[in-house]
Parts: C-alpha cells; sequence; structure tokens
C-alpha cells in the first residue's frame, strides 16, 4: 500500500523501517511480554499438582467465589446503565449533555483508592452517613455492599463508552422508522438497536468484567481485608505475596491473568468483525 | 433560543425520561455523591489544618515521588507509544496483529498481578533482577521500580490515542514533502508532528493522570518506605488505617485536585485533536 510507497521512494532505504520495528519488538519483548509469561512460569515452578493445592486452597476459594459473586452482580447493572446512558446521550438533545458525558468519564481519571476513601468518607462510621446507617444497624464498608459500590465505581464508565460511539455513528434513522411503522419502545430496542450494538455491548461486557473481577486500589480501602470473609481474590494475591507465599499468590493471579487473556482474544475477534 | 424545542423536535424515539432517569440516578447514586462526600469532609478540616497537612515532610515527600515517577513513566511511554503507534500504523510485517493485541496487555492484566510481576521479575532472584544486579542497578523498592510499575500501567494511552490519527493522516503530504527533497527527519517534524501533537499530548495527559493514581502495581516493587518510595496514594490509604479521615481526605483531594485538571486538559486536547481530524475530507 501506501507504506510501501513509503519505504521504496529514492533516498529512503528499509534499514530504518527494518530497525524501529525491530526495536518496537524487543521493547515489548522486554517490557510487556515478560512480566505476563513470568505470571505462569511462577505459577507452575513446583509443578502441577502445587498448582492444584494452592487454587484449592480454601481460602483461594473463597476469595474466587466473592469476586465471581461480585461481578456476576455489577456487570448486569452496569450493562444496563451504559445502554440507558448511551440511549439517551446519543439520541436526544438537553442541556447538560456534554456535561453528562464529562461525568461518566470521571471514574477513569481518579484513583481507585481516592474512590475506596469518598466511600469510606459516606458511608463509614466516620463518614457523613455513618451514624445513620450505625442507628439503623446497616453495614456497607466492610462488608459485600461496600465492595460492590466501589467496583461499580471504577467500572461504571466501560459499557457506555463502547456503546455510545457507535450509536452515535449509526444515527436513528432505523429506529425512526421502526417507531412510524408503530413499533412499541421495547420492540424498536430489541429488534433493532440491540441487533446494531451487539458487538459493541459484548465488548463493553467483556472489558467491565475484567475489571470488576481485578479491581484492587478501591476495594482494599472499603474490604477491609477479613480473611475468608471480604478478601477478593486480587486481596487474596496480595495477602499471599505477603506472606511469602510467592508460589501460591502467582497461582492465584494466574486465574485473573486467562481473564486477562480471554480479553484480549475477544477484542481480536470483535475487531476483525467491524 | 429555547433549550427546549430541540428536545421535542427530536423526540419520536420513546424511553427519554426513562433512560435519562436511569443515567442521572445511576451517575448521582455511584459517581457524584460519593466524591461531593470527599469534598465536603475536606471542607471540615478548615484551611490552616489542610496547609499544614499537605506541607507536612512526608506528604511532600511522597508528592515529590509520585509526580517524578508519573513524569518518567510519561516520558518513556510518550516514546514508546509513538514508536508502537509509527510501527503499527506504517509497515507491514509478520506478528504486527499480535504486537498490536500486545499493547492491551496492560488495560486487561489486574494492576495487582501486574505489580507482583514485576516485582518478582526485577528482583534478585528474578529474570531480570538477577542479571541487573550484577551490576549494581536496583529496581525493586527505589524509584525506578515505582516509575517501572507506573509505565506499565498506563503504556496504552498513548499508543492508542496517537494510532486513528496516524492512520487517517493522508501520506501522500509525506511524499510530497519527500518529492520536494525534504529528508525524513524534516518530514516527521514539519509535516507528521504537528498532525499529531494534540492527540500525542493528550494520550500522554492521561497516562499522566493515571500514573499519579495508580496503586496495585505500585505497592507492591515501592517498598513503601517513607521519604522514599511511598507514593501520595498510599501515605493517603496509611492515614485511613490509623483512622486520620482528615489526613486520608486532604491528601485524597490533592489528588483529586490534579485528576480532575487533567481530565479538563485531556478533554480538550482530544477536542482539538477530533477537530484535526475532521478538517479532512
Amino acid at each position: 500500500m501506501n507504506v510501501t510507497a513509503l519505504t521504496e521512494a529514492p533516498g529512503q532505504g528499509r534499514a530504518v523501517p527494518r530497525m524501529l520495528i525491530a526495536l518496537a519488538f524487543v521493547l515489548t519483548a522486554i517490557f510487556v511480554v515478560a512480566p505476563l509469561v513470568f505470571i505462569f512460569w511462577r505459577a507452575f515452578a513446583e509443578g502441577w499438582a502445587t498448582y492444584i493445592g494452592n487454587i484449592t486452597d480454601p481460602l483461594t476459594l473463597h476469595a474466587i467465589a466473592l469476586t465471581a459473586l461480585v461481578a456476576v452482580i455489577v456487570v448486569p447493572i452496569n450493562i444496563a446503565f451504559g445502554i440507558a446512558a448511551a440511549w439517551a446521550i446519543a439520541r436526544f438533545r438537553f442541556p447538560g449533555r456534554k456535561l453528562l458525558m464529562t461525568m461518566i468519564e470521571i471514574p477513569f481519571s481518579i484513583s481507585p483508592i481516592i474512590a475506596g476513601i469518598c466511600y469510606l468518607l459516606l458511608y463509614g462510621r466516620q463518614g457523613l452517613l455513618g451514624p445513620w446507617l450505625a442507628a439503623h444497624d446497616l453495614k456497607v464498608m466492610f462488608a459485600l455492599p461496600g465492595i460492590l459500590l466501589v467496583t461499580m465505581f471504577v467500572t461504571a464508565p466501560f459499557v457506555a463508552r463502547e456503546v455510545l460511539p457507535l450509536m452515535q455513528a449509526q444515527g436513528s434513522e432505523q429506529e425512526e422508522a421502526a417507531v412510524t411503522l408503530g413499533a412499541r419502545g421495547w420492540q424498536v430496542f430489541s429488534r433493532v438497536t440491540l441487533p446494531n450494538i451487539r458487538w459493541a455491548l459484548l465488548y463493553g461486557a467483556v472489558l467491565c468484567t475484567a475489571r470488576a473481577v481485578g479491581e484492587f486500589g478501591g476495594v482494599s480501602v472499603v474490604s477491609g481485608s477479613i480473611r475468608g470473609q471480604t478478601n477478593t481474590l486480587p486481596l487474596q494475591i496480595e495477602l499471599m505475596f505477603n506472606d511469602l507465599n510467592t508460589t501460591g499468590a502467582f497461582a492465584a493471579a494466574s486465574t485473573l491473568t486467562v481473564i486477562a487473556m480471554v480479553v484480549l482474544v475477544v477484542k481480536a475477534a470483535l475487531e476483525s468483525r467491524r | 433560543m429555547t433549550a427546549a424545542a430541540p428536545i421535542r423536535a427530536k423526540r419520536v424515539l420513546p424511553g427519554f425520561s426513562l433512560s435519562l432517569g436511569t443515567t442521572l440516578l445511576y451517575v448521582a447514586l455511584i459517581i457524584l455523591i460519593p466524591v461531593i462526600a470527599l469534598i465536603l469532609k475536606g471542607a471540615q478540616i478548615g484551611p490552616s489544618q489542610f496547609w499544614s497537612i499537605v506541607t507536612s515532610p512526608r506528604t511532600l515527600s511522597a508528592l515529590r515521588v509520585t509526580v517524578t515517577a508519573a513524569a518518567l513513566a510519561t516520558l518513556f511511554n510518550a516514546f514508546y507509544g509513538l514508536l508502537m503507534a509509527w510501527v503499527l500504523t506504517r509497515y507491514d510485517f509478520p506478528g504486527k496483529r499480535i504486537l498490536d493485541a500486545l499493547m492491551d496487555v496492560p488495560f486487561a492484566l489486574p494492576t495487582a498481578v501486574a505489580g507482583i510481576s514485576l516485582t518478582a521479575l526485577y528482583s534478585a532472584n528474578g529474570w531480570f533482577g538477577a542479571p541487573l544486579s550484577g551490576t549494581g542497578v536496583e529496581i525493586v523498592y527505589t524509584l525506578a521500580g515505582v516509575t517501572l510499575a507506573m509505565a506499565f500501567t498506563s503504556t496504552p494511552f498513548v499508543v492508542r490515542a496517537i494510532q486513528p490519527v496516524l492512520e487517517d493522516l493522508d501520506p501522500t503530504l509525506e511524499q510530497a514533502a519527500m518529492t520536494l527533497g525534504a529528508r525524513p527527519f524534516a518530514i516527521f517534524r514539519r509535516v507528521v508532528l504537528p498532525a499529531i501533537l494534540p492527540a500525542w499530548l493528550a494520550g500522554s495527559t492521561v497516562a499522566f493522570a493515571r500514573s499519579l493514581g495508580e496503586f496495585g502495581a505500585v505497592v507492591f516493587i515501592a517498598g513503601n518506605l517513607p521519604f522514599k518510595t511511598e507514593i501520595a496514594a498510599l501515605l493517603a490509604y496509611i492515614r485511613l488505617e490509623e483512622y486520620d479521615y482528615q489526613g486520608a481526605a486532604a491528601i485524597a483531594l490533592v489528588l483529586l485536585g490534579f485528576a480532575l485538571i487533567l481530565l479538563i486538559l485531556s478533554n480538550w486536547l482530544q477536542f482539538r485533536a477530533a477537530r484535526h481530524l475532521e478538517a479532512r475530507p
């Protein structure tokens, strides 16, 4: 293509492109691939039997179950929110529309640690709602509700950010045609909108799942890290790593790494569809 | 110019109040009210108390470590990201799609997993740590380690910001410059750089913001030595564990301020980058 035209133009040899490509490969191998491969190498360093033993440790199994529970609750809520936000912002004009878009992006730029502190200052014992919650015997912090809320905060933009630009680019003609032909709201959505956005929606949901499963900073502030109770998988990894059970930590980490690699494969598959 | 008119004109489609109501409720409950809680808590501290927390030697040192390491990490990614974006958009070679997919690893990999992997990899008996310790270079428990962890987690931002702009940039401009006798570096500086600059800066700004707030990858490799490798996010966390809610809130507010300023800056730069793309037919 144009690339060949450029590189074969007079006065410029092929040496520079080759050098840049080689440099890109070497840097990526050291910087990105090595840490990825190292996780599996360390996880299996003491053989399969130890690996299985590490994964089936009761505390690790509990952490896996808790992490899965958090994802199962948070991801559908964020899918619903992402679709609602995309529908409102892409299909209607209203004052404050751009401001709303910026607000949805806030969790991307705020450190998860700060998100955790925000929630603690709202629902914690010293927080604004703390006395009221204590009077009604409700426990949000250092319990499942706190973990769910913080995870929702950090993953809120994922689905909306994938679906919104696509809906804007597609325009609303098809949906308007369906309405004029007499379709009702949910019919328009399930027959016209949903098929059009399904791949972006799937990709957003996969990203949201990966992030929900891997969230560390925010959850470590609000969970209280109670062994076997509020320890999610990333917190369990930290616990084992600090207990100098490095092989156990890497075994637990390898499960999250597999999820990350599934995300990459899904992304590549969806991009070739577009 | 009434605000209501364009809404009514668009109201062929149903579901406006339902979708907007859901969105506003969720944004308020999950994003806005918690952030406002932090700001209210910060307002209770009082200016002199706030100032003394923020300018205490330990806080200042943590902020210095955070900003220095984040700046170094961003500098690395600005050049590594530019190289990757250039190679991925301009050349065809075997393994290109894999290289492209690998750029997303830091997004997909949980930060705590990245943190323990980098720590073990660069520790004295790790693959990279062992040969490095022979030369006297220490990564783990130093500023270099903090920088490395921040650089890893923020890598994709620069690449993914420049890629679409480079793909869209018409190569005939470069060919025209070449036929006029310009040398490669001059072409890059005069033709390519002005086109990609807003996107390059926007990506670097987001990478910098992300590095300032990074926690999971950093805590493992930093060793968290006060006055040496302790980052601001960790100091806020430590203050919480000491039940010093004012101290935690004050440091968190400073980081929140940084994050919001960088968010506005990167949005403005992205807007400029988008306008540059739209200006082309």
